[in-house]
């Protein structure tokens, strides 16, 4: 037999960790269609019974409000599952009850999974199981889900729920008197014209068109759209009447005879608490130090810096390990490949392309790991706790904090997992705007932008510039933020009505499962776009070569200093070891030759495409104070910011260089006489708010779930740098 | 017995809902959560903004906005 199982439940009740038990290794992680919640789904073999596995969003309700309900009431009712099974945490039973009620009263064939029995009796909560399960009439497992315990016997009881094949009657809840007439008479209509009833049972039909929930409204008027007008005045008289006479609506009526049917359930012995209800639980003592109002957010600052500094420090080294494997990756293709056009594409485009965005790995794999301590632990919620009421202000959502500070809020971090971090928000509109303003912040690849041009022009305020450009970073995101808020992602604040989970020591398995989880995801998403991309870059700065007539004036010119030179000279550098010193004249020569090849790297540049393209930007990008060569270098750092450097040095004929050691090229550009500081701090500004590096668009595309978005983040956020740029170096200049 | 609306009360005060005075997305979040009449709530504390407001019920923690707690008659 193979049946599909999935697993419901609220948020922090354990679901993610029971998944984990049961699937381990063999899981498959995509999203729902069309939206961007994320679906998990793995297998699990039960006594030859193949089990399809799928993780539903948690939720805490079955209404049709946030993404997250909807997709999981659509899947039950447009998949219909065998079976669901319903994670419930035991010691907090009533409010994890609500949603069970719900789906009972779908007529979901349902078995509740009792979690963290464990927990609850630290607490002093005893749970009748049997008794829950008579009362209910579902079979209950207790289990803990993280040992594992009790999953065999959970997953009999969810087996035979699933052979019985959907015979399931609805649970009938009371309502009062005045709703539970209305939903009988609603009921009669609905059944004698077989209204959506081959989908629902006709009493939840009854109850969601009192509940006013939209999607089952919107499917009522295109079915029978005169059935549907009556449902709705029906529902517009007891409403009225409900006000009248005892000023609520009917949608809050429901909620409380729901809740008081289940507290009548636990009423009845379910549950006998044996200690102190006041006992002060070790959660709430470890929140009156985390989330104090002095000791608070000095703790946050400092598990922020920790978080930093364990994923810079601790990523060095397998960042090492990536960049020597490309290196020497690139070196072993140039090798064998012969000179040319292929092997310039192999080597510049694809090893380099490719392996700018994997050499990241190592990085984001750490950054996620910090974030998933901190997500499983219960922290990340204190934080946003913390923050929400400045975050608020902007028309964002406590939660932003995580995304901004990964995306270099702590100058240093990366765009590409802070547009990702930005999954843990739950509101929609707030979740767009982080994903939009986070690359603003100060990303590592920026910074060697900062500190050459700081070091050329700004030498003697290093760290007071350093600050400032964070302050910038964080100034611009938040005011760009709110102005989205205002215009087009308009709409009232998402209520905030978030759980404070209680704290707990994360599993090493599920660290492992969502760090990794998350890397692949990166790695899948960088990986396959980025190589088309890269190719496309590296034949704009390719062709169209230099014309014959050039080389060979540059082949004419190297001839001639060779000539000049002695043949012992010139054998002198190729057999010579390495490490041996050359003689003053063979340096010399090196020299002269070095000058003239990057000499001719400048002109085919200049020539290429994007030199063109370069070039024909002059014309408005002087008013910002760039010329042609940082033009080329400003379109190749949308690739990926790092390359802003290093093509500067190639238009400015220093060759190869080193983003970690300008030194030269800062010299250079201080004494230039094309540069100046107006011009530096423009181009410093530029940087940090022009379009997000390629990888990151992508990401914001997938996260957004539309490219719609990736593209207004290339187009705004460069047209809002070039002005916030023009206005500084115009400015500048005046004084 | 007192009616006080919940913005108005103080860190570890404790009481019962008598009403939610808000419909709506907002309404049925707060609802969703367990917050109805006739449930039992204890200000933990606040945020050092003294915004967002946490409150313990039912066994756990729920942290809701000042101007959310608005709609929250609570008797004292």
């Amino acid at each position: 037999m193979e049946a599909t199982v999935a697993l419901g439940g609220n948020p922090n009740s354990g679901k993610t960790t029971l998944f984990n038990a049961l699937t381990g290794a063999r899981q498959h992680v995509g999203n729902y269609p069309g939206v961007t919640v994320e679906k998990k789904e793995g297998t699990y073999a039960h006594n030859g019974c193949k089990m399809h596995i799928v993780d539903l969003p948690g939720t805490y309700s079955l209404t049709a409000y946030s993404v997250e309900e909807r997709v999981a009431r659509d899947f039950l009712v447009m998949e219909k599952p065998e079976v669901v099974i319903d994670i419930v945490d035991a010691s907090n039973l009533e409010r994890n009850l609500y949603l069970t009620v719900q789906l009972l009263e779908m007529g979901i064939p349902t078995c509740i999974a009792l979690n963290m029995m464990d927990v609850a009796k630290s607490r002093g909560l005893e749970i009748d199981v049997e008794k829950l399960s008579a009362l209910l009439s579902v079979p209950v497992a207790p289990i803990i889900a993280r040992t594992g315990q009790g999953k065999r016997e959970l997953m009999d009881k969810a087996a035979r729920v699933a052979e019985k094949k959907g015979e399931t009657t609805p649970l009938v809840v009371s309502y009062g008197s005045d709703l539970d007439q209305a939903i009988l008479q609603m009921q009669r209509e609905i059944e004698e014209r077989r209204f959506l009833t081959d989908i629902h049972p006709s009493r939840w039909i009854a109850i969601k068109y009192l509940e006013k929930d939209e999607q089952i409204l919107a499917k009522g008027r295109e079915t029978n759209l005169s059935l549907a007008t009556w449902l709705e005045r029906t529902v517009e008289k007891v409403s009225v009447h409900l006000q009248q006479t005892l000023d609520t609506y009917p949608e809050a009526m429901i909620a409380d005879y729901r809740y008081g049917h289940i507290r009548s359930v636990l009423k009845q012995d379910v549950i006998r608490e044996t200690y102190d209800k006041d006992r002060v639980q070790t959660s709430d003592k470890i929140d009156k130090v985390l989330t104090n109002r002095f000791l608070g957010p000095i703790i946050m600052l400092l598990v922020l810096m920790g978080l930093y500094q364990f994923t810079f420090t601790y990523s060095e080294i397998p960042l090492g390990w990536f960049e020597a494997f490309f290196g020497w990756l690139g070196d072993a293709a140039s090798a064998i490949l012969p000179d040319g056009l292929l092997k310039s594409l192999i080597v510049s485009g694809i090893i380099d392309g490719v392996g700018g965005v994997l050499g990241f790995v190592p990085l984001i794999m750490f950054m996620f790991l910090g974030i998933a301590l901190l997500e499983d632990s219960g922290y990340l919620a204190r934080v946003a706790f913390m923050l929400d009421r400045v975050f608020m202000i902007f028309g964002l959502h406590g939660s932003s904090v995580m995304a901004y500070i990964v995306s270099g809020g702590i100058a240093g971090g990366c765009a590409v997992p802070g547009v990702m971090a930005a999954r843990t928000l739950r509101s929609p509109r707030e979740r767009l705007a982080t994903l939009l303003t986070a690359p603003f912040m100060n990303c590592g690849a920026k910074l060697p932008v900062f500190a050459l041009l700081i070091a050329a022009f700004f030498a003697e305020n290093e760290a007071l510039m350093m600050f400032i450009l964070t302050l910038v970073a964080w100034s611009g995101a938040l005011i760009v933020a709110k102005l989205l808020r205002l215009t087009i992602i308009r709409g009232e604040a998402t209520p905030f009505v978030m759980e404070l989970p209680p704290y707990r020591l994360p599993t090493f398995r599920g660290l492992m499962i969502h760090t990794w989880e998350r890397t692949w995801h990166y790695i899948k998403k960088a990986g396959t776009v980025i190589l088309g991309i890269s190719v496309i870059l590296w034949a704009l700065m390719t062709f169209p070569g230099l014309p014959d007539s050039e080389v060979q004036h540059f082949e004419s010119e190297r001839d001639l200093v060779e000539a000049a030179a002695s043949p012992a000279v010139i054998q002198e550098p190729e057999s010579a070891d390495k490490e041996a010193e050359l003689s003053a004249d063979a340096s010399a020569l090196k020299e002269k030759l070095a000058a003239i090849n990057t000499e001719e790297a400048e002109t085919a540049l200049r020539h290429s495409i994007a030199g063109r393209i370069g070039t024909a930007l002059e014309s408005v990008s002087y008013l910002a104070g760039f010329d042609w060569r940082t033009n080329i270098a400003l379109v190749g750092g949308f690739a990926a910011k790092e390359v802003v450097v290093s093509t500067l040095g190639t238009a400015y004929s220093l060759g190869e260089v080193d983003p970690e050691e300008n030194e030269s090229l800062a010299q250079r550009l201080a004494s230039s006489p094309n540069w100046n500081p107006q011009k530096a701090i423009s181009l410093i500004i530029f940087t940090i708010f022009y379009a997000p590096c390629l990888v990151t668009v992508v990401c914001i595309a997938k996260e957004a779930g539309s490219w719609k978005w990736g593209a207004f983040s290339m187009t705004f956020n460069t047209a809002l740098a070039f002005g916030l740029s023009v206005l500084a170096y115009q400015i500048g200049s005046l004084i | 017995m007192r009616r006080l609306i919940m913005r108005q009360m103080t860190d570890n005060q404790s009481g019962t809902i008598s009403a939610i005075k808000v419909s709506g997305e907002l309404g049925r979040r707060i609802r969703d959560m367990g917050l109805v009449p006739g449930t039992e709530v204890m200000i933990q504390g606040r945020a050092p903004l003294y915004d967002p407001v946490a409150l313990r019920l039912k066994g756990f923690t729920l942290t809701l906005r000042n101007n959310e707690a608005e709609h929250i008659e609570v008797e004292v």
